[in-house]
């Protein structure tokens, strides 16, 4: 496996793109009829992706420095003209996480989603191939391209089941991402103007000799991207589009939306340290403070507004925007340890989400089943959800005395496990890995590294105060919906769950406990990946080294 | 002379479109990411310096700056863009007829507003 891996190298950087699209094209071929063959297709693609996915790591992480990056170039071109495919640790990791999330909603939506709609499937991989190609691409007009591509296939699947609210959430959505596309691409044209390229480690050499005339406009251009990324990231107050979209999205398309936000995160993660690292003297630290403070609204924006939902499916989306949020923060304050720390969280929310969204979907569906409480006569004014619901148990008047001894059903004990086990996860309390994460990111921001200024020591304290308290504020929110919905007494029968719904569910939350086990080499791989973020010296070394294959014709000359 | 016009061109569509983006009813956005579209591509297009009468090729003795030839990879760039928002810009057509379809009311929320 290893040799096979080693020998098919540079060539298998290629594949996580060409398979979604060769996947996505033979299905087109077959109309809606030959259902049951597209879901096949469908799924075999995805677990060979997540397959080569994995084989990329594993490669990143048995080499050491420049041999870690594996350039690919599709076109054969020298390296600043052509385009070029690259997989280094991050890339590789982002990789993974998206096969897994892909082929948990994937097999999550055979139970019944995938049949609500046309050309789920593929759509389906079409998101996939974007999704892939954004943490591939080593240039930044691809970087569009692929978000393009990925946004298209976003727009038909959050539409997938119709309705008018999906709709009414689609039109926004659209709306919203064409106006961050305008400014990316007008971010990227004023980048491409000042340095005359487009590829990411060419800019990163060439961004140190733009004449200090030019600053100003290399700055505007560098903010006017960031607008676009952190759009996507969903920071505040560029979030608002997220708890509606991802709310109205059919559960399956929302688990696999929980990867999209993330792409915004990882352009950040990618291009930030590429330009700004190379950059000597005053813009050092360009962006360093609107990242944190942007972090940090976000995550204090997205804990506030998680105690606030009603719903369960909105308390999912604003899990993203925590994460997102904490992310941006460790960014922004830099290092390799707290990097690497709020990458091995990255990993954790990421699992945790997707699951949360899959269980919400069964959680709700279990309460639609259920006869709606009796109103009672003096009960004319419109109360909320969950207060109905309780007020349906107030006084003794619930018989306690049938609950005693007798058996939780399995379906119910296996939706509270599991949603207890992501409440854990995204609040990060022991035993699992969201803990492990949240502790590695606080050691990492009390670490007394020096500072390069005061506003950062502040974010770093910051960033501590609103990492314990949004912990403590999520443990509220998710076991204020637990409560509501498992302790309840129940005179209904219980749901019944089928296991193509349940495995994925088990799957995601096997993989939080697999993390938290392996916590140890997960976070030495985090932390290698951190540090070759922030020194990328071997990145742009290995990219501007990369040499064409001598064709046929030269060779037989 | 010629960078006063495109820049007032660019200027005038952008704030018409980021002005009809924020108006209540569907079919002035998507006039409005039209418009922006537009700005967006003459803005690409304009980075690779404006010129008259040079071409894309660099002949041999001349020294190849952006004097004497023009870059052609913003043109390159600007059809790909083109491309893709026109794409967009469509498919957002086809979400705006079913929201019109479904709600019968061309507003972005899907009804009027309150009086």
């Amino acid at each position: 496996m290893k040799a096979f891996v080693d020998a098919a190298m540079p060539q298998l950087v290629v594949v996580p793109i060409l398979l979604p699209l060769a996947a996505a094209a033979f299905m087109l071929l077959f109309d809606e009829s030959r259902r049951p063959w597209k879901a096949v297709v469908n799924v075999a693609a995805t677990i060979v992706g997540l397959l080569v996915a994995v084989a990329l790591l594993t490669w990143t992480s048995r080499h050491e420095g420049i041999a870690a990056i594996g350039v690919h170039l599709p076109g054969n071109w020298h390296v600043p003209f052509g385009i070029v495919l690259v997989a280094d640790r991050l890339a590789a990791l982002m990789l993974v996480l998206t096969g897994i999330v892909g082929l948990a909603s994937m097999l999550f939506s055979l139970a019944r989603w995938h049949r609500s709609g046309v050309h789920y499937h593929t759509l389906f991989q079409i998101q996939l191939m974007g999704v892939n190609g954004a943490f591939l691409t080593g240039d930044l007009f691809n970087l569009f391209v692929f978000f393009e591509v990925m946004l298209a296939a976003s727009y038909g699947l959050l539409l997938h089941g119709s309705g008018s609210v999906r709709v009414r959430a689609g039109l926004k959505y659209i709306a919203f991402n064409l106006l961050a596309s305008s400014l990316f691409l007008v971010g990227v044209a004023l980048l491409y103007g000042i340095t005359g390229t487009l590829n990411f480690a060419d800019m990163a050499q060439r961004v140190p000799h733009v004449p200090a005339a030019d600053r100003g406009l290399l700055h505007a251009g560098a903010a006017i991207l960031a607008i676009a990324f952190l759009a996507k990231a969903a920071t505040w107050p560029l979030s608002f589009w997220l708890a509606p979209a991802y709310s109205a999205a059919a559960a399956p398309v929302a688990a696999a939306f929980v990867i999209l936000s993330k792409v915004g995160m990882y352009a950040v993660l990618r291009l930030w340290p590429l330009l700004v690292s190379a950059e000597a003297g005053t813009a050092l630290q360009f962006g360093a403070d609107a990242l944190v403070c942007g972090g940090l609204a976000t995550l204090a924006f997205g804990m506030v507004a998680m105690l606030a939902s009603q719903q369960l499916r909105r308390l999912a989306a604003y899990s993203l925007v925590i994460s997102s949020g904490t992310m941006l923060a460790a960014i922004g304050i830099g290092g390799a340890n707290l990097i690497g720390g709020a990458l091995y969280y990255l990993m954790g929310s990421t699992l945790a989400s997707c699951a949360l969204f899959l269980l919400v979907e069964l959680i709700e569906r279990a309460r639609e089943m259920e006869p709606l409480p009796p109103l009672r006569a003096d009960q004319t004014d419109h109360l909320p959800f969950y207060l109905e619901q309780s007020e349906n148990v107030d006084g003794e008047a619930v018989d306690d005395r049938a609950l005693i001894g007798r058996a939780i059903p399995a379906a119910t004990a296996f939706l509270g496990l599991g949603f207890a086990a992501c409440a854990l996860m995204i609040a990060g309390f022991p035993p699992l890995a969201g803990f492990l994460a949240k502790f590695a990111m606080l050691t990492a921001a009390l670490d007394p590294a020096p500072g390069p200024g005061d506003s950062i020591d502040a974010g770093r304290w910051a960033l501590l105060g609103l990492l314990l308290v949004s912990g403590l504020l999520v443990t509220i929110a998710l076991s204020r919906a637990g409560v509501r919905h498992f302790w309840l007494p129940q005179s209904s029968p219980p749901p019944r769950l089928r296991v193509i719904e349940c495995a994925p569910i088990a799957a995601l939350i096997v993989g939080c406990a697999v993390l938290t086990v392996r916590a140890e080499p997960m976070l030495r791989y985090a932390r290698a990946t951190a540090e070759g973020l922030i020194a990328p010296a071997n990145y742009i070394t290995a990219v501007l080294a990369a040499t064409p294959k001598p064709g046929p014709n030269r060779a037989g000359r | 002379m010629m960078e006063l016009v495109i820049a007032v061109a660019i200027g005038i569509l952008g704030g018409s479109g980021v002005w009809l983006v924020l108006r209540p009813r569907t079919f002035q956005v998507i006039m409005g990411l039209a418009l922006l579209a537009y700005a967006v591509n003459l803005f690409i297009f304009s980075m690779g310096s404006l010129s008259v009468g040079e071409e894309p090729i660099i002949k041999p003795g001349v020294p190849p700056d952006l004097l004497n030839y023009t870059d052609p990879m913003p043109q390159a760039l600007v059809l790909t863009a083109i491309v893709i928002s026109f794409a967009t810009t469509a498919l957002f057509l086809v979400v705006l007829l079913a929201s019109r379809g479904l709600t019968d009311s061309d507003h972005v929320d899907g009804r009027e507003e309150e009086p």
